[in-house]
């Protein structure tokens, strides 16, 4: 495959002309053709982690959402408040599929919407009092819930609600851990400085205040693995036949004892790095913890990170390890003699959230499907130094893209594969272009590890052939195959 | 080799095998759970009379509302309207959530753009993002309107949308003539249904005032404009269809005001166009000029139908959700009286075929007892349909249903015509609680069905109770809402529905002799 780095370049330019003059200049900043240079040299000057342009249709969410949506809201045996008017904890209420095991508003309080419901009396008079009441509700409604977390909304900072005060007094008072989280919608550009926040507070509030009855030499964290469709279960099940022992799970089916535990493991193992970056960096300085980022989407990353964290171990780890490798991979090569001449050469755009659409390229191509535009929602520079080198020359890099940007190079490029969130959807849909929801695995999933990789090359396979695309006319609204690809 | 060699397992089974339950075990060690026996302990209590008790007399903590906020209903507004593009003055997160859960439900694109306010302008005020949001929006998406609404943010700090949309004039971003329409929408202040009413009413006086039209209600009738009717939050694309249907029978002029089932049902032809349908901008003003305005969730529509019967000066019937065959009636009552034409003969022969229907599935559905979670107005339809299939009403729950229309209570509505009924005496209406209240109610006085929207069914699955998906939203099951409820079609819908649901629940719980063919 050669992409074409002049006429990709061209074809950004082209479509960046629909901007007005200001939002173009800004938008420009937020793309690159990869080129030899930008990949050699992993220095990237796409301009990340910056505000979206207003009146764009922005793919990003808002710091309540990288805080309760990602973060804290899977924390299962903790309550967790969304501090403020009804709507940010009813549209976050169970649509980001944390499987979780545990009894529902018993011991598990994941796929539940627990709010202040802020009225105009709130905002007048301010909502601490209500606080510290629902608190006291709350233990009474759900004994056995461990702790909880307050989860600001924007009016709770525009009025100065004192949450951290409240918290520490109920604190005291129920005998539990209550944890204020300032991740208030209107805070930084996108979800990403909600999870800085929410890592802030798990440092802050819960770090540390446990032990485990015993340590072991292969005692390790999953750290940022939220457990979409169970994959985190999916991955903790090889590091386990590997022979390390996971003793917290951050934050997919986590537990408040596992936040408290962690920094008793020898190794931290990080996922998403984009949203929990802050937590191994952290742990690093305050424990000692080493960590290392690791990818499970697809055989060659799965084989390759296994083997990476098996050689921060003993000669018995590398060996489990091999001989892990050497029972799986029959398995993965039979799935990829299955799939791949089905989807060989297929052109696949990617804009997901943080880690993602980095994570995933391999995976993509284990299947013989070829990256050519490939965005963050709310990455930042790191992000994109860790993506260039994995992407061919002439790969279209986007950041915080907008729905226009998405469609124009869908249609230029004939993309046989979109794979983005339920807002680009049913929009490839109308177009008639084969589209995976890749936030939430639509609907489907695991697609972590072994297990995982196996259910995401019939998911491919599934959308990429399947007859209902070919009953919609593309002609006439796609471009000649041959344009920039 | 074949998918079954490959023994590919996705989430539904993978987990089920021994490994995984293994896993899940060993996992405990580290999750401090609490003991089996505590657990058990505490599930029984949730289900007792006494946790009940608690349950309701608990004040501020809300568990499982049954509403979203008021702009979610502004953007669905907004899109009723001929290329009309939503557009959200807060932080940007909100919008995108509407976008979300709009979509999931209709499983449609929801086009909307927001300011994208962050901290700077949370202390200098979004004027700035608004402008450059206006002028960006327009040159990229194009629409012909632009809807604006407020978030809890943009109200919290006072923002002045007049002025800066006049500012933005000033600036020339946008012409003088180009029209922008906006509502005030605190999301602590009402729900989606009021956020929806802010924006029809935003959109109806804004267009009108500008046309500079004097309206003479009846005086359009000349040049074609008889009736105005209105679905308000209308989660059914099926049910516009169903209302073209019985007014085209009607062979009755009239105009849609808010129509938004052309961008929730659009076709999938190769190219996306973001604009599909909608009430034609001309037709607003024109539409003051109509006999009269046929409102069909009058608790929804409070503003809007205040506006048009007080501003325009016209005569208005406001009805609630039409369902069920004597809801349909009234709906059909009401048009030969507001346009003067008679019941078309179509419509009273599907009536006929609608309630041998019912008869034929009267065993099945007469008195069971019923839950129902909804809107106030869908929640009117839904007991009347009830009440005249001989299913009991038991637990009624309205979490955003402390509205009122001409000093009606909704609460009050509900209760007498529920009283009026030999089958509507054991229910309570419980007006601003929510699904956690449900859940009690459901495991401590049973019932055979649940009704309600997706949202309902971890309190039915709790209780043990079949759900049957009315309303909104509805994430779980795919395309209910093309399918209308309303009019005497709907009923039939509504009713093959439950009663199937019904049928299915006797199949699924035989006890082998009875495990019967024909019903």
């Amino acid at each position: 495959m050669g992409l074409n780095i002049e006429e990709n370049q061209k074809l950004v330019e082209e479509i960046l002309e629909a901007y007005p003059k200001k939002a173009r200049k800004d938008r420009e900043k937020h793309f690159q053709v990869a080129d030899e240079k930008a990949i050699d040299c992993s220095t990237c000057a796409v301009k990340s982690n910056i505000k979206s342009r207003p009146g764009v249709m922005t793919p990003r969410g808002c710091a309540y959402a990288g805080s309760k949506g990602v973060v804290w809201g899977p924390i299962k045996d903790m309550v967790h408040i969304s501090h403020g008017p009804v709507g940010c904890g009813q549209y976050s209420w169970g649509s980001r599929r944390n499987f979780a095991n545990g009894t529902l508003g018993i011991d598990n309080f994941t796929a539940m919407q627990i709010t202040s419901d802020f009225q105009e009396t709130d905002i007048v008079f301010g909502g601490d009092k209500k606080l510290a009441v629902i608190m006291r509700e709350i233990t009474e409604m759900f004994p056995l819930a461990k702790g909880i977390s307050v989860q600001s909304e924007c009016p709770v900072g525009l009025i100065g609600d004192d949450i951290e005060a409240v918290s520490k007094k109920m604190s005291k008072e129920l005998e539990m851990p209550i944890v204020p989280v300032r991740c208030e919608g209107f805070r930084g550009v996108s979800q990403s400085l909600g999870h800085h926040i929410a890592n802030d507070a798990i440092r802050d509030f819960v770090m540390g205040r446990a032990e485990l009855a015993e340590t072991g030499p292969y005692d390790v964290n999953i750290i940022g693995d939220y457990n979409i469709g169970g994959d985190a279960w999916a991955s903790r099940i090889l590091l386990e036949e590997m022979g390390l022992r996971v003793i917290a799970q951050w934050s997919g089916d986590g537990s408040l004892n596992e936040l408290e535990v962690a920094h008793k493991a020898k190794l931290n193992l990080i996922h998403c790095h984009r949203s929990m970056n802050y937590m191994v960096d952290h742990m690093e300085k305050a424990y000692g913890i080493p960590w290392l980022e690791y990818n499970f989407f697809g055989p060659t990353k799965t084989y390759e990170s296994l083997r990476a964290i098996a050689a921060l171990f003993d000669a018995t780890i590398q060996e489990n390890c091999e001989q892990m490798i050497a029972r799986y991979k029959p398995v993965m090569d039979a799935v990829i003699r299955k799939y791949r001449p089905r989807l060989e050469n297929k052109t696949v755009m990617l804009m997901i959230g943080g880690l993602r659409s980095r994570h995933t390229i391999g995976a993509y191509e284990d299947l013989g499907m070829d990256i050519v535009a490939s965005g963050y929602e709310f990455a930042h520079k790191d992000d994109y130094e860790k993506m260039l080198p994995m992407l061919a020359e002439g790969t279209i890099v986007m950041d915080d893209p907008t729905a226009y940007e998405l469609e124009e190079i869908t249609k230029k490029m004939n993309i046989d594969l979109v794979g983005s969130g339920v807002k680009e959807k049913y929009v490839y849909h109308k177009m008639g272009v084969p589209f995976r929801q890749m936030h939430s695995w639509d609907y489907s999933g695991p697609y972590h590890g072994f297990d995982g990789f196996k259910v995401f090359a019939k998911d491919m396979d599934m959308t990429v052939n399947s007859p209902v695309w070919d009953l919609v006319s593309r002609k006439g609204t796609m471009e000649p195959k041959e344009a920039g690809v | 080799m074949s998918r079954d060699e490959l023994n590919i397992k996705d989430n539904t089974s993978l987990f089920k095998e021994e490994r995984y339950v293994q896993q899940r075990e060993n996992k405990k060690q580290f999750e401090a759970p609490c003991s089996e026996q505590e657990t058990a302990e505490a599930l029984a209590y949730s289900k007792s009379a006494e946790y009940m008790e608690k349950n309701f007399s608990r004040q501020n903590v809300v568990i499982n509302p049954h509403k979203a906020c008021q702009p979610l209903g502004s953007v669905m507004a907004a899109l009723g309207f001929e290329k009309t593009l939503p557009f959200v003055h807060g932080s940007q997160g909100c919008n995108a959530y509407f976008r979300s859960h709009l979509s999931r439900h209709f499983k449609e694109p929801t086009p909307s753009v927001s300011t994208s306010m962050t901290e700077d302008a949370a202390v200098f005020g979004g004027m700035n993002n608004l402008i450059d949001g206006l002028e960006n929006s327009v040159a990229l998406y194009k629409p012909e309107m632009v809807a604006i609404c407020t978030t809890c943010m943009a109200e919290v700090i006072g923002d002045d949308l007049n002025s800066f949309i006049g500012n933005a004039r000033i600036k020339g971003v946008i012409s003088e003539e180009y029209p922008v329409a906006y509502c005030n929408t605190p999301s602590f202040v009402g729900s989606h249904i009021t956020g929806y009413d802010a924006m029809i009413k935003g959109i109806l006086s804004y267009l009108y005032t500008r046309s500079g039209i004097e309206s003479k209600p009846g005086s359009g009738e000349e040049s074609g404009e008889k009736l105005n009717v209105m679905l308000g939050f209308e989660p059914y694309t099926g049910n516009f269809a169903e209302l073209r249907k019985i007014l085209g029978a009607f062979d009755t002029k009239y105009t849609i005001l808010g129509d938004h089932s052309g961008n929730y049902d659009s076709p999938a032809t190769g190219e996306y166009e973001y604009y599909y349908g909608g009430t034609k901008l001309a037709d607003v003003p024109q539409a003051a000029n109509a006999l009269a305005t046929l409102s069909l969730q009058k608790y929804t529509l409070k503003k809007t139908q205040e506006y048009i019967s007080g501003t325009w000066n016209q005569q208005l019937a406001a009805l609630s959700t039409p369902l069920g065959i004597k809801g349909t009636d009234t709906l059909l009552a009401t048009i030969s009286e507001l346009t003067g034409l008679p019941v078309p003969a179509t419509l009273t022969e599907e009536r006929g075929r609608v309630v041998d229907a019912l008869m034929d599935s009267h065993p099945y559905l007469h008195g069971k007892r019923v839950a129902l979670v909804g809107d106030p107005d869908l929640l009117i339809g839904l007991i009347g349909f009830c009440l005249e299939t001989g299913m009991e009403p038991v637990h009624i729950i309205c979490s955003n249903g402390d509205v009122d229309f001409n000093e009606v209570k909704f609460k009050d509505e509900a209760e007498a015509l529920l009283a009026a009924s030999p089958y509507g005496t054991e229910a309570t209406v419980h007006v601003g609680k929510d699904l956690w209240h449900m859940r009690s109610l459901l495991l401590n006085d049973k019932v055979d069905l649940a009704i309600g929207s997706s949202h309902l069914k971890f309190a039915a699955k709790d209780a043990e109770v079949p759900l049957v998906r009315v309303g909104f939203p509805i994430f779980d099951r795919h395309h209910m809402h093309r399918y209308p409820i309303i009019g005497y079609q709907g009923t039939l819908n509504l009713l093959s529905l439950i009663v199937n649901t019904i049928l299915q629940q006797l199949d699924d719980h035989n006890s082998g002799f009875n495990f019967e063919l024909v019903r």
